[in-house]
């Protein structure tokens, strides 16, 4: 189930160079949801949603946090709300990750702002006993966040792009480290989710994928992707944002 | 009480709100939303007769007051749609409205014809102006005598009362109004988008991966009150009218300019309780103006 509510900002924090950390509030919403969905929120000005997804869900304080990058006057007028205001949100939206008892130990591999969903999702896998691992990469030093918090979770390897912080390189260069694993979730750009999944076929694991948005509830079909050549395809704002890796041509 | 109420050929509405083709799928999403026999119809989305995929993404871009699209017509075709699609809008109790589309004579005649065993589908918009589909019609939409031609085949396949969808993307609006009424429309709806583009400043190429869009939205609402005043003045047909409608007062303008009942499309992206919200407050805003129904004023605009 999801709904359209206005939700109480409580926090906003540029933790990150252009990297914003908001926690807002509304009973409905963090009862519901779940790692790897996403809020569509609505911002004053602009006629269609920003989709934002779920950092972290805090259900004694009813609360949810998400993290976005400013990265045009949409997301920078959405960083200048105040605590006490209100945003309009479509939410919790999507489905998200999912995982079964066979998996005994996960890989996090995220990419700039796509980590945020994985350390919601790493934090839900540890609390139900499964070992978590992760690797993020950022574009440089001044990108890097939540670096402590996947460490509180387990093994955690940091690369970026121009050596500034951490290894130098891709994620795709952190995987040696990883280990083993029974399941990876990977969230980032394209080009990434392509290195990786090619890189890893001996393993089963999830992506999760961005895209404009339309409608973000499945009716407009404006964030379709092609599960083959042969006309089949899924929705990414109501099928995914999250697909077994190999189920969509990225 | 003010009367909401509105009769057209082959349509008995509630209310004149009903979602525009395209940005409301087949109802299923928004029926999560509210019940959907508030609605005063549905009007689904466009049907082809085979499946098509559409076109590549991104598919659409933000505009000032609007938005960019260029999905491609994509749909499971006809007979998917009656299979699977117009099931669930019947167990919602609220009048069907098909689209349908075409790149060919014949499939715009094939298409309608599916749709005469379909009881609960009361009506057609022919989707002559799609203009983002080489094939998806606007062909069509941009000749008078395709557009006559075209609008005769299918009323002579169809059982059901067709209103034309036209397209601003054309010189002469009224000449196509008249070609259509000539034809044999029932009715006309109008506007569909108006072609557009946007390009990104840092890879210096278009948004959208079909280069061109519709532009829909607020930004597009002078232009249909425009086109549906003059088009009032020289047909004698219904108009649903739509382009930017987002509030009741909207609605109150298109029916002031000559609409007799309207379509809401983008506003449903920004609020997805658009339409229901725009019909809970139309009686206030009907009575702050001075009417006791819909059809009181309609076409009051006019001299």
């Amino acid at each position: 189930m999801k709904k359209c509510t206005d939700m109480l900002v409580k926090s906003v924090h540029e933790i990150a160079l252009e990297t914003v950390e908001m926690t807002l509030a509304d009973a409905f919403i963090t009862k519901e949801a779940a790692p790897g969905q996403f809020l569509h929120l609505l911002v004053d000005g602009h006629s269609l949603r920003r989709p934002i997804s779920i950092t972290d869900i805090d259900r004694n304080n009813e609360t949810v946090t998400i993290l976005f990058k400013k990265t045009g006057e949409g997301t920078r007028r959405l960083a200048s709300l105040q605590p006490g205001s209100t945003v309009n949100a479509i939410g919790p939206a999507g489905n998200g990750f999912s995982y079964d008892s066979s998996i005994r130990t996960a890989l996090l591999i995220g990419g700039g702002i796509g980590i945020p969903p994985l350390y919601c999702l790493g934090r839900e896998l540890l609390q139900n006993g499964i070992n978590v691992k992760a690797v993020l990469g950022f574009q440089t030093k001044q990108h890097v966040f939540y670096e402590e918090k996947f460490k509180m979770l387990g093994g955690t390897y940091v690369v970026t792009d121009d050596g500034s912080y951490g290894h130098k390189g891709f994620v795709t260069d952190g995987l040696d480290f990883a280990g083993h694993f029974d399941h990876y979730y990977s969230c980032g750009p394209i080009p990434m989710l392509r290195a990786v999944t090619n890189e890893l076929t001996y393993r089963p694991g999830s992506i999760s994928l961005e895209e404009r948005l339309g409608c973000g509830i499945g009716a407009c079909f404006a964030c379709v992707i092609q599960t083959d050549n042969a006309g089949g395809y899924r929705k990414i704002c109501s099928d995914g944002p999250v697909f077994a890796a190999g189920e969509v041509v990225l | 009480m003010t009367c909401l109420s509105v009769e057209l050929p082959g349509l008995n509405l509630n209310n004149p709100v009903m979602p525009a083709s395209g940005c409301f799928g087949f109802g299923r999403e928004y029926s999560e939303f509210y019940a959907l026999n508030k609605l005063g119809a549905v009007i689904m989305k466009a049907a082809t007769g085979g499946e098509r995929y559409g076109n590549q993404t991104p598919r659409v871009a933000e505009t000032p007051s609007g938005m960019l699209n260029a999905i491609g017509l994509q749909n499971p075709g006809v007979d998917a749609i009656i299979a699977n699609e117009v099931p669930f809008l019947e167990e919602q109790d609220v009048p069907v409205i098909a689209n349908i589309a075409g790149s060919t004579v014949e499939e715009y005649d094939a298409v309608a014809s599916a749709f005469n065993n379909v009881l609960s589908v009361k009506a057609l918009e022919l989707n002559i102006s799609c203009p983002n589909v080489k094939e998806g019609g606007i062909q069509f939409g941009t000749d008078p005598r395709m557009a006559a031609e075209v609008t005769k085949k299918v009323k002579a396949a169809s059982r059901l009362p067709v209103y034309v969808k036209l397209s601003p993307n054309t010189s002469n609006i009224v000449e196509m109004a008249k070609a259509v009424e000539a034809a044999g429309a029932d009715g006309l709806s109008m506007i569909n988008t108006i072609t557009g583009m946007q390009l990104n400043l840092t890879t210096m190429r278009p948004v959208l991966a079909n280069n061109t869009g519709g532009l829909s939205g607020n930004a597009i609402k002078p232009i249909a009150i425009r086109m549906i005043y003059e088009v009032k003045q020289h047909v004698s047909i219904p108009i649903i009218g739509m382009g930017g409608i987002s509030n009741a007062e909207d609605v109150l303008e298109f029916l002031l300019a000559g609409a007799s009942a309207v379509a809401v499309g983008t506003a449903n992206f920004h609020n997805p309780y658009a339409c229901p919200e725009i019909i809970e407050n139309l009686p206030d805003i009907l009575q702050q103006y001075g009417f006791a129904s819909v059809k009181d004023a309609v076409g009051k605009g006019h001299d």
